[in-house]
C-alpha cells in the first residue's frame, strides 16, 4: 500500500509540473462550459429582419409593430421592391425578409385570408427554422386577437407546452454534452497519453521489472485522473447551477454515482488505447479521432440522434457518451431516478467491463 | 544454490511465430561476476535478457535467476534484481531526490532506509548541488550514474544493465565502469549487454551471441587466445562473419 501511495504521489507531480496538462485539466472545462453557455446558442435574440410591405395598411402596420416590439427581432430596414430582397440577403444585413402581399387588409376582411411571405437566410438552417417559427407564432397570436369577437363554429386551437426546459435555454442542452466531453477528454485522452509516455521514456520497462504488479502500475496511474475528473464534474455542475441558473431536478447523489461510472468507462477506454499505441502522438490521435470526434458527432450532444440516417443511429449505440448524455439529461432536466435509467446504466457498466477485459487481454499478449 | 551460481540457464529458447529469437542458449553466471553479454543488434541479447528479468515468457528450456525459476517465480526474481535500461529511464520532471524516493518506494524500502541511502548516494556521487534539480536538466552522464545507483538502491543480488553506456563520452564511460567494479566488489553480480568491444575487455567473462545462439563464452583473455586475436573487436568480427 505504501508503494502505491508513492506511485500516486509521483503521478500528481507529473500532472502539476506539466503546464499543458494542467491547462487541459482545468482551463478547458471552464472555457468550454462558458463558451457553450454564452456564445453558442440556438435561441434567437434581436435578429435583424427587413420588411417589404406592398400593402402598407393598418393591419400590416399592427403586425409589424408587434414583431418590432418583441425582443426576438429588430427591424433593420424597409424595402420597396423585389430586387432588393436579394441584395439585403447578400449583404448579410438581415436574416429574414417579411413580405406582405398587396391589399393585405382588404383580402383579410373580404376573403378571410391574406398572405404573408417569410423568406429566411437558410445558410444556417437551425436559425432559419427558429426565425420562421417565431414569426409565425407572433402572426398567429395577432390573428387570434382579431378573431376574438368573431365566433367560428368549429375551431381547433393548438397549444404547445415545452416541458423540462420551458424556456428552451440551449445551455441546458449543452451542459450534459459538455460534461460528457470533458470527462471523456480528461479520463480517456489524458490517461492514455500518460501511460504511453512511460512507454516512450522507457520508465514503463523499469516499472515492469520492479516488484510492482502490472495492474498496480495501471491503477496507480489512473487514480489521480479519477480524482481530477470528479473535481471537474463538480466544477461543471456548480458553474451550470450558479452561472446559468440551471436547476438540477434529480438526486445529486445519483448524478455523482453515474458520473463516477462514466469516468471509469472513459478510463478503461484510455487504458485500452494505451495498450495499442506505442507513442504519445499515436495515443493522442486515436483519442481525438477515434474517441472525441464520434463522441461529439454521434452522441446526440449536438445533432439529435433521432434525425440521423438509420446506419448512424445504429452506430451511435456503441458510443458510451450517448448513454451517459441520456442519463445526465434524465437526472438533470427531468429529475428521474435510477428506475428510469437503469438500462443505460447497465449498458455503460457492461461497456466498461468489456474494455477492461480487452485491455487485460491485449496487455497479456504483449508480455508473452 | 550449487557452485555459487546466481544465474543458471539451460536451453532457453524464445520463438515469435516461426522466428527463433533466442535459440537454446545455455550458460551460468557466478556470484560477484561481471558477465558481458555481447552480440550485434538483433542477435537476441535483449530478448534473452527480458526472459531473465521476468518480463517475457520463455518458449522452452529452463532458467534460474537468484535461485528462482523464470517460469513460475518471476515475482521473487523481480525483488532480487536491479535493472537499468539504455534509456537511463528516470523521470525528467521529478528532482533527483524525488526519483530516489520514488524508486526506493516501489521496491518497498522504508522511509528511513531511503533517507539513509539517499545521503550515502549524495556523498558518493557528489550530488550536493543537484539533488533538488529536475533530472531533465542534468547532462546524460549524470543521468546514467544516478540511474545505475537507483538500480542498486534495494541492494539486489544481480543487476542487469542493458547497453548502459550508449551515447555517453569515453571519460564518463570509464567512470561508469569504475562504478560497476565497485558494485561487483561489494558482491553484486553484474550482467551487462554492450556492443562496445573495448568494454568487453573489462568483463570477467563474456558470451557472444550470433543469430540467437551463443557462439563463444569465456574470459576475454582466453577468447583472444582461442581466436588468435589482439582484441575483442577482432574476436567479435571473426565470430559474426562466421
Amino acid at each position: 500500500m505504501k508503494r502505491f501511495i508513492g506511485f500516486v504521489k509521483k503521478e500528481f507531480y507529473h500532472i502539476f509540473r506539466d503546464k499543458r496538462s494542467l491547462f487541459i485539466l482545468f482551463g478547458m472545462p471552464i472555457a468550454q462550459i462558458l463558451l457553450f453557455g454564452f456564445a453558442i446558442t440556438n435561441e434567437i435574440n434581436n435578429v435583424d429582419i427587413a420588411i417589404f410591405d406592398k400593402s402598407n395598411d393598418a393591419t400590416t402596420q399592427e403586425i409589424i409593430h408587434k414583431i418590432a416590439a418583441s425582443k426576438y427581432f429588430s427591424i433593420k430596414q424597409h424595402i420597396t421592391n423585389e430586387a432588393e430582397i436579394e441584395t439585403v440577403f447578400q449583404k448579410g444585413k438581415v436574416l429574414a425578409v417579411l413580405v406582405f402581399e398587396k391589399d393585405f387588409k382588404k383580402n383579410l376582411t373580404k376573403e378571410n385570408s391574406a398572405k404573408v411571405h417569410i423568406i429566411t437566410d437558410a445558410t444556417d438552417p437551425n436559425t432559419a427554422n427558429s426565425i420562421t417559427n417565431y414569426i409565425s407564432a407572433i402572426i398567429g397570436s395577432y390573428r387570434q386577437e382579431i378573431n376574438k369577437n368573431v365566433n367560428f363554429e368549429y375551431q381547433i386551437e393548438t397549444k404547445s407546452r415545452m416541458v423540462y426546459n420551458p424556456e428552451l435555454k440551449s445551455v441546458f442542452m449543452f451542459v450534459p454534452g459538455v460534461m460528457t466531453i470533458i470527462l471523456m477528454l480528461v479520463s480517456a485522452m489524458m490517461t492514455s497519453i500518460s501511460i504511453t509516455r512511460e512507454k516512450e521514456l522507457g520508465t514503463m520497462e523499469i516499472l515492469l521489472v520492479s516488484p510492482l504488479k502490472p495492474f498496480q502500475v495501471i491503477v496507480g496511474k489512473v487514480i489521480p485522473y479519477i480524482f481530477l475528473s470528479i473535481i471537474n464534474a463538480i466544477v461543471i455542475v456548480l458553474l451550470s447551477i450558479f452561472i446559468f441558473k440551471m436547476p438540477i431536478q434529480g438526486s445529486l447523489f445519483l448524478l455523482a454515482l453515474e458520473s463516477v461510472l462514466f469516468i471509469i468507462t472513459s478510463l478503461s477506454l484510455g487504458i485500452l488505447i494505451s495498450t495499442v499505441s506505442a507513442t504519445q502522438q499515436t495515443a493522442m490521435m486515436i483519442s481525438l479521432m477515434g474517441l472525441m470526434l464520434p463522441t461529439i458527432l454521434l452522441s446526440g450532444f449536438i445533432f439529435p440522434i433521432a434525425s440521423m440516417p438509420l446506419p448512424l443511429q445504429i452506430i451511435s449505440n456503441i458510443i458510451p457518451a450517448k448513454w451517459f448524455i441520456i442519463i445526465l439529461k434524465g437526472i438533470m432536466l427531468k429529475g428521474v431516478g435510477l428506475y428510469f435509467i437503469w438500462k443505460e446504466t447497465l449498458i455503460l457498466a457492461g461497456m466498461t467491463l468489456f474494455f477492461i477485459a480487452l485491455s487485460v487481454k491485449k496487455y497479456k499478449i504483449r508480455l508473452e | 544454490m550449487k557452485n555459487n551460481n546466481v544465474i543458471e540457464v539451460e536451453n532457453l529458447t524464445k520463438k515469435f511465430g516461426d522466428f527463433i529469437a533466442v535459440n537454446a542458449i545455455t550458460f551460468e553466471v557466478k556470484k560477484g561476476e561481471i558477465f558481458g553479454f555481447l552480440g550485434a543488434n538483433g542477435a537476441g541479447k535483449t530478448t534473452a535478457m527480458k526472459m531473465l528479468i521476468g518480463i517475457s515468457k520463455p518458449t522452452s528450456g529452463s532458467a534460474k535467476v537468484a535461485g528462482f525459476d523464470v517460469f513460475t517465480n518471476t515475482e521473487d526474481i523481480k525483488k532480487n534484481i536491479g535493472y537499468m535500461s539504455q534509456k537511463f529511464a528516470l523521470y525528467d520532471d521529478l528532482t533527483v531526490k524525488e526519483n530516489i524516493t520514488f524508486f526506493g518506494g516501489i521496491y518497498g524500502l522504508s522511509r528511513k532506509k531511503i533517507e539513509e541511502k539517499r545521503q550515502l548516494l549524495v556523498e558518493e556521487l557528489g550530488l550536493q548541488n543537484i539533488v533538488n534539480e529536475l533530472v531533465g536538466a542534468l547532462p546524460l552522464g549524470w543521468k546514467q550514474k544516478i540511474s545505475f545507483s537507483v538500480a542498486l538502491l534495494h541492494e539486489p543480488k544481480i543487476v542487469f544493465l542493458d547497453e548502459p553506456t550508449g551515447g555517453v563520452d569515453p571519460i564518463t564511460r570509464r567512470q561508469f565502469w569504475e562504478m560497476i567494479y565497485k558494485a561487483s566488489n561489494n558482491g553484486t553480480t553484474v550482467f551487462v549487454t554492450t556492443h562496445y568491444m573495448d568494454e568487453a575487455e573489462y568483463c570477467d567473462r563474456v558470451s557472444i551471441m550470433v543469430e540467437g545462439k551463443i557462439e563463444a563464452l569465456d574470459s576475454p583473455k582466453k577468447l583472444k587466445e582461442k581466436y588468435n586475436a589482439d582484441n575483442m573487436n577482432e574476436v567479435f568480427l571473426k565470430l559474426a562473419r562466421g
